[in-house]
């Protein structure tokens, strides 16, 4: 967390208390999936292993930061009407450049992912973040924020997916941590867990989970 | 004709783009709390959906497949664009979604004030690009996008109808705190996933 990359701006870069919570704010408190409810689609679909949901967090990392970092630089020079498409022409063209780049070195994964990877086009949590705070705010705040949220996003995408991995096949990153009942183990995999519902069931505990320990969260109405 | 009913019902139920491949989550959750809306929202996708699909198809088959460009000279004979769907799509969608926004409004005003703001919001809802990008996936023709367009917009308006429905009843149940709201719809999303698995496998 400690290596922040400081981009080039105007303001003089300093990582203060107030870019700590920028950056530290949307992991729990104000986590983009568990609390906003941005980007919930590809955290449901994609989380059956570690290492698809590893190569979604990357790719939603990059994609976020530069696309807030392009957005906030021509902020003042976007008129209000455009915004939408000139930000979604931003981020699909990062999009684009991630697939291709996905597809000439993990050519396996970028199959299991398939449409998905597209899909971070959509995902309203990097447009979110473009438009609801890189339009107002310089560059480097821009970029710690999306950091931030997309790094929020990665914690909940790894938590999902480990606990789908492990309990489904007792595996982790693909190595068997739990020996199997089949093979001469203990441990009697449930299937149930690599079949998409179990991501719902296991986002939705989480949030139960979460909302337990910090009752704040808690909806008002 | 079989295969075109059958591609519908593999749409609409087999592979609900809400229920099996989890698109557009973020506005099923959020404008699933009255049925009203969810209905709105459902009949929007269908529309949009029914329109940019075929029409993505045949853009994409027109000007980036390998070749397409064959008819501005035989330089561009062999120039193959599809990297570029991303952009082409995101572009169709959104100016798609500008036109068929204005000529609602334009035509027919009482529709128009009953989808409100759900209209403009489906330019970033993932079921739409969902749609187009299974639709270059599994190179389906200009008639098959067709009906692949309606059933799976259809599918996401029968979910998300659903989904408010069993929500308005659940505002009578005792949930426990902290589950409330957003937890619990989550496991109701789940256990209504797991029944439309029971589609699987069901072939005409």
């Amino acid at each position: 967390m400690s290596t922040v990359i400081g981009t080039g701006g105007p303001a003089p870069i300093a990582f203060g208390p107030k870019e700590r919570a920028i950056l530290t704010d949307p992991l729990v408190a104000n986590n983009p999936i568990t609390v906003q409810m941005l980007g919930v689609c590809s955290a449901l679909a994609i989380t059956t292993g570690v290492d698809n949901a590893l190569v979604m967090s990357v790719g939603v990392i990059l994609v976020a930061m530069v696309a807030s970092l392009a957005v906030s630089l021509i902020r003042d020079r976007t008129p209000t009407a455009i915004r939408i498409i000139v930000q979604l022409a931003i981020i699909a063209s990062l999009v684009t450049v991630f697939d291709q780049v996905l597809k000439a070195t993990f050519y396996e994964i970028s199959l299991e992912l398939s449409v998905f990877v597209g899909l971070i086009i959509t995902n309203c949590m990097v447009l979110g973040r473009a438009e609801g705070f890189a339009m107002q705010n310089p560059p480097y705040p821009a970029v710690l924020d999306a950091l931030g949220n997309a790094l929020g996003y990665a914690l909940i995408l790894i938590i999902v997916a480990a606990s789908r991995e492990l309990l489904g096949a007792g595996k982790l990153l693909g190595y068997q941590v739990l020996p199997l009942t089949t093979d001469g183990g203990w441990f009697e995999p449930n299937g149930l867990m690599l079949l998409p519902p179990s991501a719902l069931f296991v986002i939705g505990l989480l949030i139960w989970a979460m909302r337990t320990w910090w009752p704040e969260l808690v909806e008002k109405d | 004709m079989e295969h075109f009913i059958n591609l519908m019902v593999r749409a609409i139920f087999l592979e609900n783009l809400a229920l099996a491949y989890f698109l557009g989550m973020c506005s099923y959750l959020a404008c699933s709390k009255k049925m009203e809306t969810a209905f709105g929202l459902g009949l929007a996708v269908v529309f949009v959906q029914t329109l940019t699909v075929p029409l993505n198809n045949v853009l994409m088959r027109s000007l980036l497949d390998e070749g397409a460009l064959a008819w501005l000279g035989p330089a561009f004979a062999d120039i193959d664009l599809r990297f570029l769907s991303f952009i082409l799509f995101i572009a169709v969608i959104a100016a798609a979604v500008q036109i068929v926004e204005m000529t609602i409004d334009r035509f027919m005003p009482a529709l128009y004030n009953s989808l409100g703001v759900f209209l403009p919001l489906i330019a970033v809802n993932c079921v739409i690009l969902g749609g187009s990008l299974f639709m270059q996936e599994r190179d389906y023709t200009v008639t098959e996008s067709v009906v692949f367009g309606f059933g799976s917009g259809f599918g996401f308006a029968l979910a998300i109808v659903a989904l408010a429905a069993i929500r308005e009843k659940l505002s009578y149940s005792d949930v426990p705190e902290g589950l409330k709201g957003l937890g619990i719809t989550f496991i109701v999303v789940g256990l209504m996933s797991m029944a439309f698995m029971v589609f699987s496998g069901i072939q005409l």
